[in-house]
């Protein structure tokens, strides 16, 4: 693949461990709300802060979304257990993590990141989130601070951390399966989706070897991947680093690095030796949990469709216009969820090219917006366009109206705008003023000087504020010469 | 699998499990705590010395599953009366001394 | 005499005030606790208002409950909304819950009025109630002794007569021993009969809440009120509180007692000779007695030594210095956790979360806390064999009368051998009890541990007023404030 290639005689193999939080109304053990931004410890219970004296109760919603992520990735969703994770850290609230061990409710399942070859996945398990610590003095990283402060309100939140096998080969496969994941999870409403939140969380084991050889390397885990960018450099950096470092007679020693985006570069994160001994064992505040058949059954009959299969839906119904130029925009118009609105778009009769492009781009810009808009609106806005009613600059504004939030069928709105096709005497007497304004122009462009057109047409839709249709002022300035 | 009986507790192994859960030990602390850790297991090893092999562990008496809640949201904790019971607050959150350990 | 069913009759027929009862106990507390040493904290003030709203209640013609007007000591490892709760732990000293365990509420609903905090060993690890950040607990018949442990300061104080009622804890047999050694009715019911939301873990496979009370009655009438499901428990059975007072008196006619063997022999001969007394009496009041061998007892105490510290070592992780209880200034946060829970902890609970740590590490879970899994299903699969056989089985509780203040202190092995007999019911999740059974030759209570299969209740309470209808009479200690030693 073109980006090991810079590897030469080496290639990288990558492990992704995604951590999704669920999409609850409340907690994995307590009822408090699972909401991001709320004032610091104020979605905080006995259960959750891990009072002396509270025990915790499993969720039956991050349950149901754990077996919806293992029937969505091909797994086999069966018993399972909790366990305890022993470790002090003052984000945990009990000192130890409620997380599943040997007995994941997920395992050996598979991905196939469009473009890309099949990722398998070892296991999905679900376990609690720790609560958020904010670092104080120094520069508000973690060394160098003066004290910490923390907030409970994450601690407890439902997450599903799923573990890929090192079936990845290059940065942009990573990409591809973290991207993929991340619409599958948007598809099935178990997740939000939002790295910028923290609500999809990445960290990459990563090791390289010998291009032909059987076994791997020692691999580095690298945290805080907040972003698929960040993702795709911070693997291509340590695979680099790896490298130099064995044809350098070094050796990679098994440890945990932290990506440093403004740096780009991964760095050690463990200053000091500490014993990793996290003496599991099974909760036994918990009982076993085993959803058995029925249930998932249940989940996969009414499972909502996944990605792959919307594309190919969407694919079908844009027809021969499918090409690989508007692959990319299909695969961005599903992953948004506005395939809905394309597809009725198309089935409406307008140009299926024109659909994808205006949800890829425009609606994709408020994506929330755009997924609860109604597309019988959004169906007649573009066959306003699509009949030159409106122009494409028109249609967009129109469009933004709607999305946020404007009242009113697309030819009010337009009307509101004082947008739609102008009136042949507006427009001529605006051709017509612009001509004598810039008579310098004009001669060069009637001497045959196209170059100069972008000039005259800016001038103007100046002059009509936008409202003129480009096409139609081309044309109008085409026929006075 | 059953592995072998383990030899009693040895010093070290008393440091290393109380840095593990967090406590400090004199040396005299060590020294008994060693003899005590020593007795008890010596006393476990008629439990650690018996073949097992084809006996199921159990972690818990109750044959229960599946114990699960609706996902509805309960009132949560006053935030004063839970800071209030905390060492340090500062800016509604709870304080803690510099976290070493790492760096990144 | 049913000190508690007789209370709430005559509050409940507007006889008595349960505020006049609740003074009554307030000033025996006030005059004998000083020697004795029972409770950590009296809330009167609650106890006041909860009186009160008992009295109003009756005036009303309302209905306050079964047990309307009963006052009741609570072991301190019971979180308590307003009132201070510490395990007899300084690290989690002047520490007060914002919420009421599970029991706590069904006991206000039900009308009893909470008197106070009970000491105990520190977080219930002990035998002797002397492991207490707070000093010791005296025993009633006998201030020089122990009452027993951990629950000591509530088994203590019904037989003082200071609260007709209160709940301890039993992890390995923490409410059956002192109830033995200090001459009352103790219960450890079934595992999941009484939820655990609330109280302060020590081990979560094994800890069960119980009441103590001095009569078989008074037991059945508390237990009746604090068992049922709760959705907050997890491990917490589906299943309503048995009628447990309706049956103590149908007798014991065609029962199949076991005499169990492994819960006798070691026993000091005056214990062995109650149990057998008991024995008979039974079998003179119809019952079929006969003896019966549970060999994997014998592995019980074992068992019991790794896994309670193993989980204990997990549950204790939290009083880190963080979020409540005592801090203790450090520089970073590893050294702020150590420093902590080094000054916090007494040396029985550092000995129990390292030896639980360790039993947990790596390349010792599979010897030792994976075999003492194993251990457990075999003494499941014992009791199994024997109530094939037996409806019930026979035992001591402990195996000697209390013992002398600080006689066990230097050696941990010798404390831990008190609960070889109440182990093997915590480690099977079974339901047993203490019944007392006459003194012995120093004058010291004897009790006599009745065993059931799971959810047996019925079967273990109607056995236990047998026995106590045939027990040698046993007065209360008497207490004269002024010959009783002070001292902590
Ligand atoms: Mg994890
Ligand atoms: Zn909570």
């Amino acid at each position: 693949m073109a980006d090991s290639g810079m590897l030469s005689g080496w290639e990288m193999v990558v492990g992704l461990e995604v951590h999704t939080e669920l999409l609850t109304a409340t907690k994995l053990f307590c009822g408090c709300a699972n909401e991001f931004g709320a004032e610091p410890n104020t979605n905080v219970c006995p259960v959750c802060l891990g009072l002396p004296g509270s025990l915790p109760v499993l969720n039956q919603a991050a349950v149901d979304l754990a077996v919806r992520i293992g029937v969505a990735l091909h797994a086999s969703v069966g018993p399972s257990l909790f366990h305890r994770k022993n470790y002090f850290y003052p984000d945990m609230p009990k000192d130890y993590q409620i997380s599943q061990y040997d007995e994941p409710i997920c395992s050996n399942g598979w991905l196939e990141p469009p473009g890309h070859p099949r990722v398998g996945i070892v296991r999905a398990h679900l376990e609690e989130d720790t609560g958020k610590t904010s670092h104080m003095g120094g520069d508000g990283r973690i060394h160098g601070a003066e004290r910490s402060l923390v907030d409970y309100n994450r601690a407890g939140v439902p997450l599903v951390e799923i573990v890929s096998a090192p079936d990845i080969w290059s940065s942009g496969q990573a990409r591809a399966y973290v991207s993929e994941l991340r619409a599958i999870l948007i598809a099935i409403g178990a997740s939000d989706g939002r790295m910028e939140e923290g609500s999809l969380r990445v960290d990459a084991n990563v090791s390289v070897m010998r291009k032909g050889a059987t076994s791997l390397g020692t691999r580095c885990e690298i945290k805080n991947l907040n972003s698929l960018r960040s993702l795709g450099r911070a693997i291509d950096y340590e695979a680099r680093r790896q490298v130099d470092l064995l044809n350098s007679g070094g050796v990679v020693e098994q440890e945990t690095r932290h990506w440093n985006e403004s740096t780009g570069r991964t760095a050690s994160m463990r200053s000091k030796e500490e014993a990793f001994d996290y003496r599991y064992f099974p909760d036994p505040d918990l009982v076993p949990l085993d959803p058995g058949e029925d249930w998932v059954d249940r989940v996969r009959l009414n499972m909502a469709p996944l990605p792959a299969d919307r594309r190919a839906a969407l694919e079908a119904a844009v027809g021969e216009d499918a090409s690989s130029a508007i692959a990319g925009q299909i695969a961005t118009v599903v992953e948004l969820g506005l395939d809905g609105l394309v597809t009725a778009a198309i089935s409406e009769g307008v140009k299926a090219r024109l659909a994808v492009a205006r949800a890829a781009n425009e609606a994709a810009a408020a994506a929330d917006a755009a997924r609860s808009l109604d597309a019988g609106r959004f169906v007649q806005l573009l066959k306003m366009e699509d009949s030159a009613q409106l122009s494409a600059s028109q249609t967009k504004a129109v469009l933004a109206e709607l999305l946020a939030g404007a009242e009113g069928s697309p030819e009010e709105v337009a009307a509101r705008l004082g947008l739609g096709s102008m009136d042949s005497a507006v427009l001529d007497a605006a051709l017509d003023a612009v001509i004598q304004a810039h008579p310098e122009e004009w001669e060069r462009f009637r001497g045959g000087d196209n170059k100069v057109i972008g000039f005259l047409v800016g001038q103007v839709m100046r002059s009509t504020q936008g409202k003129a249709d480009g096409k139609a002022v081309r044309a109008g300035l085409a026929s006075r010469i | 699998m059953i592995g072998p009986v383990p030899d009693a507790i040895s010093r070290d192994d008393v440091i290393h499990v109380a840095r593990l859960a967090r406590l400090s030990l004199t040396d005299q602390e060590v020294d008994r705590f060693t003899r005590h850790l020593g007795d008890i297991l010596t006393h476990a090893s008629d439990v650690a010395s018996l073949d097992l092999a084809g006996v199921t562990p159990t972690a818990h008496p109750l044959p229960l599953v599946n114990v699960l809640r609706p996902d509805v949201v309960v009132p949560s904790l006053d935030r004063q009366e839970v800071l209030a019971a905390a060492p340090a607050v500062e800016d509604e959150r709870f304080m803690v001394p510099r976290i070493l350990g790492e760096q990144a | 005499m049913n000190q508690a069913l007789e209370i709430a009759k005559a509050v409940r027929a507007g006889e008595r005030l349960a505020s006049e009862v609740l003074e009554e106990h307030l000033d025996r507390i006030a005059a004998a606790d000083g020697a004795l040493h029972c409770f950590l904290e009296v809330s009167q003030d609650q106890a006041r208002a909860q009186a009160a709203r008992i009295d109003a209640a009756v005036v009303a013609g309302e209905d306050p409950g079964p047990l309307a007007g009963v006052p009741v000591a609570l072991k301190d490892n019971f979180c308590t909304k307003g009132v201070p709760t510490t395990c007899a732990s300084r690290i989690l000293r002047g520490w007060v819950p914002p919420y009421d365990a599970t029991v706590v509420g069904r006991l206000r609903a039900a009308g009893a009025v909470m008197v106070g905090k009970t000491n105990m060993d520190e977080f219930a690890m002990g035998s002797s109630t002397e492991h207490s950040a707070e000093g010791p607990t005296r025993n009633p018949y006998d201030t020089d002794r122990v009452p027993g442990g951990s629950s000591g300061g509530s088994a203590a104080a019904v037989a003082a007569r200071l609260a007709p009622l209160a709940l301890g804890s039993d992890t390995g047999g923490s409410i059956r021993q002192p109830a033995a050694l200090c001459g009352v009715v103790g219960v450890k019911p079934t595992y999941g009969l009484v939820s655990r939301y609330g109280l302060v873990a020590f081990a979560s496979s094994l800890d069960q809440i119980g009441p103590f009370a001095t009569s078989v009655r008074d037991a059945a009438a508390t237990l009746e009120v604090i068992a049922g499901a709760d959705p907050a428990d997890s491990t917490c059975l589906e299943r309503q509180a048995p009628s447990l007072v309706a049956v103590v008196d149908q007798g014991v006619q065609g029962m199949r007692v076991g005499l169990a063997k492994e819960l006798i022999d070691g026993a000091s001969p005056e214990v062995r000779k109650a149990v057998e007394a008991a024995a008979d009496a039974l079998a003179s009041a119809g019952a079929v007695v006969e003896e019966v061998s549970v060999e994997a007892c014998r592995w019980g105490l074992s068992a019991y030594y790794l896994i309670a510290p193993a989980e204990a070592s997990s549950n204790l992780a939290r009083y880190d210095g963080v979020r409540y209880g005592l801090r203790m200034p450090a520089a970073d946060v590893e050294a702020m956790n150590t420093a902590t829970r080094s000054a916090g902890f007494g040396d029985e609970v550092k000995r129990r979360i390292m030896l639980g740590t360790f039993a947990l590490s790596a390349g010792y879970y599979d010897a030792y806390y994976g075999q003492a899994q194993r251990v457990r299903t075999l003494v499941l699969e014992a009791f199994a064999a024997a109530y094939g056989s037996f409806d019930v089985l026979l035992g001591a509780t402990a195996p000697a009368t209390a013992f002398q203040l600080g006689a066990k202190m230097a050696d941990p092995m010798q404390m831990y051998l008190s609960d070889v007999f109440t182990i093997p019911s915590n480690l099977a999740g079974h339901p047993a009890m203490s019944v007392p059974w006459g003194v012995g030759a120093d004058g010291l209570p004897i009790g006599v541990q009745v065993l059931a299969p799971a959810l047996g209740e019925e079967a273990m309470f109607r056995v236990a007023a047998a026995i106590e209808e045939a027990s040698p009479p046993l007065a209360a200690p008497e207490l004269v404030p002024s010959e009783v030693p002070h001292g902590r």
